[in-house]
């Protein structure tokens, strides 16, 4: 089946898809009770049966690709497998029905869960303390904002009101330090794709509040000057941030915290195999130093003497709540679950996997493409350029990705980073055999002499998919998701066409 | 039409600056509306505001990016493209007619002598886009 209705389409008047018991208590005018203004004359729901709904859901589940279908290389978001155990641990009832209000001698293993789980990402990157509230990496990115400028704030360095952040940095970046009332300085990368030393050490003054920088950066490279790096933002008097989005890179080889980091931020999702995304809870656990520890969000788990886990509210530097309770607890149960499986051998070889995977990819696609800022290795990803393609045929990194569809693989992220032309930049994980790259490999390769031979047929790109290639223009510019059948001619609509 | 006139002024963020007189008027060039492809949105400074050399005076969001458009010069704004507002295709279809952005007086002419000629911006765009 090539087109699937919409649920609204398949609506039959008077058909339903539950019965409901017959009512046991008095019936009450709603009219009185609510009040005639408060109530709609006309809810248009589908009307449709338990199977209409199960078959049309279906249908639509069967259109969807995910890391459980095949391989998902996409730059920057570490789609790694995420193992069933975690799943099977995440709906034991003793975690699952839990209740966020009963008392706290009751959930002590719950507590106990999440304080370990601080402990073990404090020493994967080498910190002091752990918050897993924030529901996502750019809300830790903030909360670690909000706490830096409470640090100086509290020292009454209040002159401090600018971030560094080079141009290389997620649009996140920026967008967490604007929001917190800094102003942003933006700083070119220099020949190798790194840090240009001499524009941060120009950019760093007594104004500095921090620096941002994502290591190994967004070019898939390792800052190599990372300590000198560090030292400089502190001499000026700024705390440094680390954002972690590349971890994968780095687990159980070396530590933020060690670099001279002084906070940063996990994304559970990625490195540490909780489901991405969906608009389901996410986890971006924040860590930070000593200086930053009295300003993480309460409440705090903590232990007592006795042994007795505790939520600590009790903290007047905190910088207050950031979520409701204490952050989505399953999702720490899954990255807990993640981490006690792999041991601490473990998560080192998922750190090296993740680097040797894409640098396979890289060495075997280094002819046929150009590669971003030609080091000698890279890191957990690789940044591939379409400029050869695109100079010599009119063959965008968009094309490739849409011809990479009509094989049945998920494009890489194309466009960014934004400093790198026509950029493709693969991430494919640990999780991924080497019979599974080189089938990916295989195929980038035959793309490439596609472009070259059969312009066209990427141009056109993809060919094989339910929903050829869509105008993006259009889609941005003539948005319109309402479904005006749904309305027209009805004598009871209440809506007007422009809600 | 040349995709670098010769008769105006160059920015390496990708601006164009038209000198008349006391007024500048400001847009992006052909490689940069090349390189971000469809435009589909725009934002632009009020009249009236005064913009510092290199200060972000709006942003041009495509299908790809979103990005930062400098004021090459420093001065006042005295006229904003406004009417373009809804039809950002015309920034891609005529980048250095229909498609002009800003209009300032320029406060310091001095300025002026840090910007690129059409040869040299031609080879800087080169380079930067391999």
């Amino acid at each position: 089946m090539n087109s699937e209705p919409l649920i609204f389409e398949k609506s039959r008047a008077g058909r339903i898809g539950a019965n409901l018991p017959q009512c046991d208590v008095p019936e009450q005018d709603i009219v009185e009770l609510l009040g005639g203004d408060n109530l709609r004359s006309m809810l248009p729901l589908p009307e449709v049966s338990e199977l209409d709904v199960v078959r049309h859901f279906t249908h639509l589940s069967h259109r969807n690709y995910s890391i459980d279908e095949g391989l998902y290389p996409l730059g920057s978001c570490t789609m790694k497998y995420n193992p069933r155990i975690n799943e099977k641990t995440a709906s034991l009832p003793g975690f699952a029905a839990l209740h966020p209000l009963q008392p706290v001698e009751t959930a002590q293993g719950a507590l106990q869960l999440v304080y370990e789980l601080q402990g073990m990402l404090a020493s994967i990157c080498g910190m002091d303390a752990t918050t897993i509230q924030p529901s996502a990496g750019a809300h830790g990115e903030l909360l670690a904002m909000m706490m830096i400028r409470a640090y100086h704030r509290d020292r009454g360095d209040t002159a401090r009101t600018t971030v560094v952040i080079p141009d290389s940095a997620h649009g996140t970046n920026p967008a967490s330090a604007a929001t917190c009332g800094f102003r942003v300085k933006s700083i070119p990368s220099n020949q190798k794709g790194c840090t240009d030393l001499n524009a941060l050490r120009n950019a760093l003054g007594p104004d500095t509040a921090a620096l941002m920088l994502t290591n190994p950066n967004t070019v898939g490279l390792f800052e190599s000057d990372i300590l000198e790096i560090c030292s400089l933002v502190h001499e000026a008097g700024g705390l440094v941030y680390c954002d972690g989005a590349n971890m994968n890179a780095m687990l159980g080889i070396t530590r933020p915290g060690d670099m001279g980091f002084d906070v940063m931020h996990f994304n559970l999702h990625k490195t540490f195999s909780t489901p991405h995304g969906g608009g389901g809870p996410g986890c971006g656990a924040v860590s930070v130093k000593k200086c930053l520890e009295p300003y993480l969000p309460i409440p705090v788990v903590t232990r007592s003497d006795e042994g007795t886990y505790l939520l600590d509210e009790n903290r007047p530097c905190s910088i207050g709540r950031i979520h409701s309770f204490y952050g989505a607890f399953l999702i720490a149960v899954r990255a807990y679950t993640y981490i006690r499986t792999l041991g601490a051998s473990g998560v080192r070889a998922v750190g090296e996997n993740a680097l040797l995977n894409a640098n396979y990819v890289r060495a075997r696609l280094s002819k046929a493409y150009d590669i971003a800022y030609n080091s000698p290795v890279c890191m957990h990803e690789v940044v591939l350029s379409a400029a050869r393609q695109k100079q010599a045929n009119g063959i965008r990194a968009l094309d490739i990705s849409k011809r990479l569809m009509d094989y049945g693989v998920h494009p890489p992220t194309n466009y960014f980073p934004l400093i790198v032309p026509e950029a493709l930049m693969i991430e494919p994980t640990e999780t991924e055999s080497k019979q599974t790259l080189d089938e990916f490999i295989d195929i980038m390769l035959k793309i490439a002499k596609e472009a070259a031979e059969e312009p066209e047929l990427l141009r056109t790109a993809p060919h094989s998919t339910l929903v050829s290639r869509l105008d993006e223009t259009m889609a941005v510019k003539n948005l319109d998701l309402r479904y005006e059948a749904l309305f027209a001619g009805s004598p009871h609509s209440t809506v007007e066409s422009s809600s | 039409m040349s995709t670098t006139p010769d008769n105006l002024l160059y920015s390496k963020s990708h601006e164009w600056v038209k000198v008349e007189g006391e007024f500048a008027t400001i847009g992006i060039t052909h490689h940069a509306q090349a390189e971000l492809g469809d435009i589909t949105y725009l934002e632009l400074p009020e009249v009236g505001r005064v913009l510092q050399e290199e200060e972000q005076f709006g942003e041009v969001e495509s299908v790809k990016a979103v990005s930062e458009l400098f004021c090459p010069v420093s001065g006042e704004v005295v006229e904003a493209n406004t009417g373009i507002l809804n039809s950002t295709e015309v920034i891609n279809e005529d980048p250095y007619e229909q498609g002009w952005l800003i209009k300032v007086r320029v406060a310091d002419k001095e300025e002026l002598a840090a910007l690129l000629n059409a040869g040299d911006y031609e080879k800087f765009a080169g380079q930067e886009g391999h």
